[in-house]
């Protein structure tokens, strides 16, 4: 059955009068769409907090202690992270004894399921930089830092180097060659996860997040 | 025509709509407000215009070569190690669904939100087949525990307020107290749906772009919950309609924007979910097996008319239905479609029938909101003409279903008689003569008058012509 549909579709589709195509795509909008480097990471700053987001500004060389202080100011019992990655590795090494429990995402899901959905308070990812335009984080998750580390624990701390913020969605796309290059999966994220589905009344924290903390690292 | 009992019957359940006040607050609400703060993202009026040409144009290129991209998207998705399966028809799509289910003993199912599915049927079909499939989407998720359908396909329970949820979440909801808070509704539904990610075999979610130069599927959304229930569950089927497919990546960043701002008027969602593949070698998580969709239910009959075809480049954002002062008034269950507002109006009779649904395309002022607000330009208003038109025409177009189906005796034979009068002066002069001297003794029960004196005054005709008047003031006859 299903080959025969599948021939049948593709037959129908052939077959249909020739559509109009129309005009050639003409991205100059797209290409418009560009802020100064200096405005950029404001720009994302304010739309991001928007819609709930919240910054911790640090620098390159603090931000595994401005991590530390967070979690222990907001009484984090644990905090979950990526093991093999050099954001990673920083945290291992900067980590402070009497800091909430620091916990490696090093099995496969199925072996702590129970455990990263009830037990860890937070999960701690990198990113691969920022948009301009509209706000958002891009996430490439992998073997390293896995998928749900971003998604399941109640808060998500996400570090932003605010030197990596591209004007667009678009701009990134073409800049980075993305087509080529896909990870199984890769993601913006704009905030904490949000609802308007009651009487189109804003509810932050309903399946995803409830907090987004991006800790921005800006220049000394 | 002939009047089968359960036919659907927009006038009827429009009527009741319009006697439901707290249903028409519900929605004029919402509508306004969506309204307005759709209009402040668009604010600058040359972006709106070019960035709308670049989004209609890309989607006018997908259809033109959708067989291609269409199979340039089976093949790079099974380079990516997505399994790809077509159907025709919504059962065979069921079919395909339950099979795949029913490979990993799958008996509990989260889903994310997708109108394909709602095409389809899907959740009764699973039931009747011993797999729960429950809605993650919190407005899909009242309503299914309200057991209804959709009234908006971006805001799904939108014809309830708080209290008539706060109610359902009581009765319905082992363990909830009443509550109108919406932060507290919300919090009761994150922990039942908490434990159902947690526990689901599979998940379920719709496509909002599929693109064939990469083989990605591209997921729009919020909550969180299309993330949750396709990287939680061990096995994620993702369902798509053959239009959704577009050629490059870069068609994506542009279609993604004119959504969200035409849908919900964000400059961007919370999640913007690509994916390219199951879990791949040394993942740690993420499905072990993602299944593609790929469902015909009627489109490819749009796709033999070359002016109606433009009906599919649709992207699903709503702005229509936000924007029409029919929709905002009946709300969207009285449609009795899966597709409510003026897309639906398009969607339905194309699928149904011209004839069956012949009360859709009546349904309009032709105010042309809908053509104004459409993101990717689709001429909805000049659409809906050209389908009153089919559906009565005495020599239709092969593609259009039940095309000349919807033709009335007494009504082509009225039609008759006006082009007859018209195409004679002298008969229309005494036409006119007759109309304004004894119109307004016409019994109010004449068919056509009838139907028109329901909700309304009777008109009444003026004393004199417009030619006699004309004459009077001494213009000269054209």
């Amino acid at each position: 059955m299903p080959e025969n549909a599948r021939a049948r579709i593709l037959a129908r589709l052939r077959d249909a009068p020739a559509r109009p195509a129309g005009p050639e795509p003409d991205f100059a909008v797209m290409a418009r769409k560009v802020h100064p480097p200096a405005d950029r990471y404001p720009r994302l700053r304010r739309l991001m907090e928007a819609v709930r987001a919240e910054f911790v500004e640090t620098t390159e060389a603090a931000w595994p202690g401005a991590v530390a202080r967070f979690a222990a100011a907001e009484g984090l019992r644990s905090l979950a992270y990526g093991r093999g990655t050099a954001a990673g590795a920083r945290l291992e090494a900067a980590w402070p004894a009497s800091g909430p429990r620091l916990v490696p995402y090093d099995r496969p899901f199925e072996a702590w399921k129970r455990d990263l959905f009830e037990d860890v308070d937070a999960g701690f990812t990198t990113t691969r930089g920022g948009l301009a335009e509209t706000g958002g984080l891009i996430l490439w998750p992998s073997p390293e830092e896995p998928r749900l580390l971003s998604l399941v624990p109640p808060i998500h701390l996400a570090l932003l180097d605010t030197t990596r913020i591209h004007d667009s969605l678009w701009h990134a796309v073409r800049a980075e060659a993305w087509a080529g290059r896909l990870p199984p999966n890769a993601l913006l994220v704009s905030g904490p996860s949000k609802t308007a589905d009651i009487e189109q009344t804003l509810a932050y924290g309903v399946h995803g997040p409830k907090r987004l903390v991006v800790v921005a690292l800006v220049p000394a | 025509m002939t009047a089968e009992t359960g036919r659907p019957d927009f006038r009827r359940a429009a009527a009741r709509a319009l006697g439901d006040s707290s249903l028409r607050a519900n929605f004029r609400r919402a509508m306004d407000g969506l309204m307005a703060r759709r209009a402040a993202q668009f604010a600058d009026p040359v972006e709106w215009r070019d960035l709308r040409a670049l989004g209609a144009a890309i989607r006018a290129r997908s259809l033109a070569r959708l067989p291609e991209l269409l199979e340039r998207l089976e093949e790079r998705c099974v380079g990516n190690g997505i399994a790809v399966h077509w159907a025709e028809t919504a059962a065979e799509a069921n079919a395909l669904v339950l099979g795949i289910l029913r490979r990993h003993g799958a008996t509990r199912v989260v889903k994310g939100k997708s109108m394909v599915s709602e095409e389809m049927h899907l959740n009764d079909y699973l039931e009747a087949h011993g797999v729960e499939s429950l809605e993650s989407d919190l407005g899909e998720y009242i309503i299914q525990l309200d057991h209804e359908t959709p009234s908006h396909i971006i805001m799904p329970a939108i014809h309830k307020n708080r209290g008539q949820i706060a109610r359902l979440f009581g009765e319905k909801i082992r363990g909830a107290a009443y509550t109108e808070d919406v932060d507290a509704l919300t919090a009761i539904a994150r922990r039942v749906l908490r434990r159902k990610f947690f526990e689901a075999d599979a998940g379920i979610s719709g496509v909002n772009f599929a693109v064939a130069e990469t083989g990605t599927l591209c997921l729009v959304e919020n909550e969180g919950n299309g993330r949750m229930s396709t990287h939680v569950p061990p096995v994620h089927v993702a369902l798509m309609g053959i239009e959704k497919v577009v050629e490059r990546l870069e068609d994506v960043p542009p279609l993604y924007s004119l959504l969200t701002r035409s849908a919900t008027a964000q400059p961007i969602t919370t999640y913007f979910n690509l994916i390219s593949g199951p879990r791949g070698p040394g993942e740690k998580d993420g499905p072990r097996e993602v299944h593609l969709v790929i469902l015909d239910n009627g489109r490819s009959r749009m796709l033999e008319d070359r002016e109606l075809s433009s009906t599919l480049r649709c992207i699903r954002c709503g702005a229509c239905m936000n924007h029409c002062p029919v929709y905002t008034r009946v709300g969207g269950h009285a449609y009795e479609a899966v597709y409510p507002g003026p897309i639906g109006k398009l969607v339905t009779p194309q699928t149904e029938g011209v004839a069956r649904r012949h009360d859709l395309l009546e349904a309009s002022s032709l105010c042309g909101a809908c053509g104004e607000v459409c993101p990717v330009g689709i001429p909805i208003p000049e659409l809906l003409v050209r389908l009153r038109a089919e559906a009565v025409a005495a020599r239709p177009e092969p593609g259009v279903l039940e095309a000349g189906e919807g033709r009335h005796r007494l009504e082509s034979a009225a039609w008759r008689v006006w082009r007859h009068l018209c195409e004679r002066p002298g008969l229309y002069r005494a036409a006119g003569f007759a109309a304004t001297r004894f119109g307004r003794f016409l019994p109010r029960w004449l068919p056509g008058l009838a139907a028109w004196t329901r909700g309304r005054a009777t008109p009444r005709p003026a004393r004199r012509t417009l030619h006699e008047l004309a004459d009077a003031e001494g213009i000269p006859d054209a």
